[in-house]
């Protein structure tokens, strides 16, 4: 019955989205208010549908309801409850409800948050979120529909994909979809001024926030993915320039272009056409990172014939979506307020570089990824595009851009100097080239590449300190006064700081861990030991045990370290019957400088085992630097200029920040 | 069979394939300078049954096989161009991660150079075309700092 009013409500909510998509735009055009106020109400009632939907569809995996299609085939009676909770969205239908909550969510957020937007802005950029609301309905209730029955009901499911069973994984996705649809709500915006056909002072404040919102999202979720794979997949990688993980890589480096572009309409009004573009691919990369995912069309052209009607409805989708928004753009665009005047060496002048970049790395990423796919329609060739294409073209597109980074934030708007900012970066200039020159007296094998991006990681994380510092007047003023302005810096300050900061750090974690990093695998009996980066194993032995919905191979192994307590480690293999299928635990024992990372590998059948045993020096700052820019786009999000019921304010009212003019 | 496959593959979102295991302790080569180079090579080559891994992440039976053979015509004297050819020749060009440069991939690593010197050259054009105000003066060192006294006086 349950599963029936769930079925119910999503219809109700595509009916409700097709009347939020299209009444508010008519009441916009005739300047109709009653039809325009349609939108927060339907806005509103969409979400409270969906969400009801989606409630009913998690009762019936939480109570093992079997005869709903979807939870005989993605659960099982023995199934942890954690996993039966978020085994919700771990099927394709159940990601597409996820997808869609969240969607109306944004929606409703507009339309319980914008009450000081003007009405026909809020109206339009309503609508817009109705008919994409529309669309992913229509898809879920066409082609996907998580309410399928089985009857008669089976007695027990298939169990969830056991990869799937593991909290790194469960909270995935929720984090992910969060940044995807997010930048939904930039694109309903931007839509929405490009059919007002002007760009308001408004328009920069709302936009800004939502970009950043979801791109905290995406950052978080991707970074969640990657540590996954990191401590799941048993080899210590963490990046595999795999098309899933490029699919959500792509909105990610149009979401970062996006949110520094759009804070430059915001304090410049400037870039406001280009901001509008950027919306709109920036969504259309989500689209194509979750629907051609799905829809498999990445791992081989042939199975995108598995179901036609899906690839189908999908490519018509986002066909629609793009392909609408840059007809409108083409039409719209030329009308549009031309900006502020700027010299090419400004603060405005390098996030255009930054945006450059960026998309031309995006679009190597994408070319990379579908390439193989183009290359057999077109030549019946099949090729490979594998890690060795990516490092050879993405990284040199995107080391300058960070070389960059740090100069951007201590140029002047408007028009700049290069070599003030570099007199005011010396201290980082000094740092940079020191760096890499301790490394290399300390180990002569250092890898050129590998010193140059240290150099590149270090300038990353002193230029911001360098740069807090100027901005606090340290060197200038009294300490207790330098004190004082540093901890009065804007939160936006803050927010950019924490960010860049954190990009360093990333950078330190990737050069370090793929340059220094050890390796042992060997086969071990009990007793055995084997040395790496100074530590010694010990291998106690191999316990085997049936627990919940596995059985578990589990190893004992004491880490010895000179002047330290031994440590207990605990490699384990775990064979999900249900699911027949077999998954590594690694035992990682980091100490935040660098992680022993150990995966138990296969029996040889004469009482050993095969132990891979990793030193991964720096590896968690990668997810520590990913952790600190996330929380630099929270931070900013704080900021009182970001806020968006603010009441009215000129845009040119909050421009420099105190001491980062220099002139 | 394939339907589930391609699912488990579409949930994992970030990363495709199972878990696996590479390079057992058994295939290794008594020579380390040519056990190191095998290690390189196995790092090239794809996997030809698996989602998306090069045969050293991979514990596919057909990933041992291919192990074993790059390290038999590494023994037999082999350049690391070499076997990259032989295996090329025997599995096709899929089998290489890292795409030649031949006709059918110019566009694949032309592309993005010349993507960037493009945009490069259409933002220099538009910025010669749109020179920023010129009646904003840009300050002497010396007016600089006479502004700044003059800043801090009235304030």
């Amino acid at each position: 019955m349950l599963v029936e009013i769930g079925h119910f409500a999503l219809v109700l909510a595509l009916i409700v989205a097709l009347v939020q998509g299209t009444v508010p735009l008519v009441g916009a055009s005739l300047r109709s208010r009653p039809l325009m106020d349609l939108a927060q109400s339907a806005a509103l009632l969409q979400f409270g549908l969906v969400a009801l939907a989606f409630a009913t569809f998690m009762h019936a995996h939480i109570v093992s309801d079997f005869s709903v299609r979807n939870v005989f085939e993605n659960s099982n009676t023995a199934k942890p409850m954690l996993y039966k909770v978020t085994g919700v969205w771990g099927s394709h239908e159940g990601s597409m409800m996820l997808w869609v909550l969240m969607l109306t969510l944004f929606g409703a957020l507009v339309a319980a948050l914008g009450r000081t937007l003007p009405a026909t802005l809020r109206a339009r950029t309503l609508a817009i979120q109705g008919l994409l609301g529309f669309g992913t309905l229509a898809f879920i209730i066409g082609t996907s529909n998580p309410f399928d029955r089985l009857i008669p009901a089976p007695i027990d499911g298939r169990d969830l994909n056991p990869l799937l069973q593991d909290p790194g994984l469960a909270f995935h996705p929720p984090f992910l979809y969060f940044g995807y649809v997010g930048f939904s709500i930039t694109y309903s915006f931007a839509i929405a001024a490009l059919i007002e056909g002007r760009i308001g002072a408004q328009w920069a404040r709302w936009v800004r926030p939502w970009a950043l919102t979801a791109w905290c999202g995406l950052t978080i979720g991707i970074a969640m993915g990657s540590w996954w794979a990191y401590y799941v997949l048993g080899w210590g990688g963490w990046w595999y320039w795999d098309p899933v993980e490029n699919a959500s890589f792509m909105p990610w480096l149009l979401g970062t272009a996006l949110l520094h572009s759009a804070a430059v309409v915001e304090k410049r009004e400037t870039l406001q056409r280009w901001t509008v573009l950027l919306a709109i691919l920036t969504f259309g990369m989500s689209l194509i990172g979750t629907f051609l995912v799905r829809s498999g069309v990445l791992t081989s052209v042939h199975s995108f014939a598995v179901d036609p009607t899906r690839g189908v409805f999908i490519l018509a989708l986002i066909a629609l979506v793009i392909g609408g928004g840059l007809i409108l753009y083409a039409f719209r665009a030329p009308g549009l307020e031309t900006g502020n005047p700027f010299a090419p060496v400004s603060r405005e002048g390098a996030v255009v570089l930054n945006n450059l970049l960026l998309c031309a790395g995006m679009a190597t990423v994408f070319l990379g990824t579908f390439y193989p796919l183009f290359a057999e329609i077109w030549s019946g060739v099949k090729l490979s595009v594998g890690p060795q294409y990516f490092d050879a073209t993405f990284v040199p597109i995107l080391a300058p851009g960070v070389a960059a980074m740090v100069i951007g934030p201590v140029l002047a708007w408007r028009r700049g100097s290069v070599t003030a900012a570099l007199r005011r970066l010396l201290p980082a200039i000094i740092g940079a080239l020191l760096a890499p020159l301790i490394i290399f007296a300390l180990n002569h094998d250092a890898p050129a590449a590998a010193l140059a991006g240290v150099a590149l990681a270090a300038w990353a994380m002193l230029g911001v300190l360098t740069d807090l510092g100027d901005r606090s007047g340290l060197a200038k003023v009294p300490l207790s006064v330098a004190w004082r302005r540093f901890r009065h810096l804007p939160r936006g300050i803050w927010g950019y700081a924490l960010a860049h900061f954190g990009v360093g750090v990333l950078i330190a974690g990737i050069v370090v861990s793929t340059a220094w990093r050890s390796e042992r695998i060997e086969t071990l009996r009990p007793g055995d030991t084997v040395e790496i980066a100074g530590q010694t194993l010990r291998l106690i032995g191999v316990t085997e045990a049936d627990i919940a919905n596995y059985h578990a191979q589990r190893a004992q192994i004491v880490v010895e370290r000179p002047g330290a307590e031994p440590q207990m480690l605990y490699p384990e293999r775990r064979w999900y019957p249900v699911a027949r299928s077999q998954t590594t635990n690694t035992a990682i024992a980091t100490n935040g400088f660098g992680d022993l990372y150990l995966a138990l590998g296969d029996p040889d059948g004469n009482g050993g085992w095969v132990l891979r045993a990793y030193y991964n020096p720096l590896v968690p700052w990668i997810w520590f630097g990913a952790i600190l820019a996330a929380l630099g786009g929270l931070v900013s999000l704080t900021d009182r200029r970001s806020r968006m019921r603010s009441p009215t304010r000129s845009p040119s009212s909050a421009i420099v920040p105190a001491g980062s003019a220099d002139n | 069979m394939i339907r589930q496959l391609l699912i488990a593959a579409a949930l994992l979102l970030a990363v495709g394939g199972p878990p696996a295991h590479a390079v057992e302790p058994s295939e290794r080569l008594a020579d380390p300078a040519l056990e190191a180079r095998a290690r390189n090579l196995s790092k090239e080559l794809r996997c030809l049954v698996c989602q998306n891994q090069s045969i050293d992440d991979s514990n596919a039976d057909l990933a041992h096989d291919l192990r074993v053979l790059l390290r038999q015509r590494l023994v037999a004297g082999d350049t690391d161009q070499q076997v990259l050819d032989y295996l090329a020749a025997r599995y096709g060009v899929f089998v290489l991660l890292d795409p030649p440069f031949e006709p059918v991939t110019y566009l694949l690593w032309l592309a993005p150079p010349a993507l960037v010197l493009l945009a490069g050259g259409v933002l220099v054009s538009r910025s010669r075309r749109r020179r920023p105000d010129p009646a904003l003066p840009v300050l002497t060192e010396e007016e600089r700092a006479r502004a700044a006294t003059l800043l801090s006086e009235s304030g």
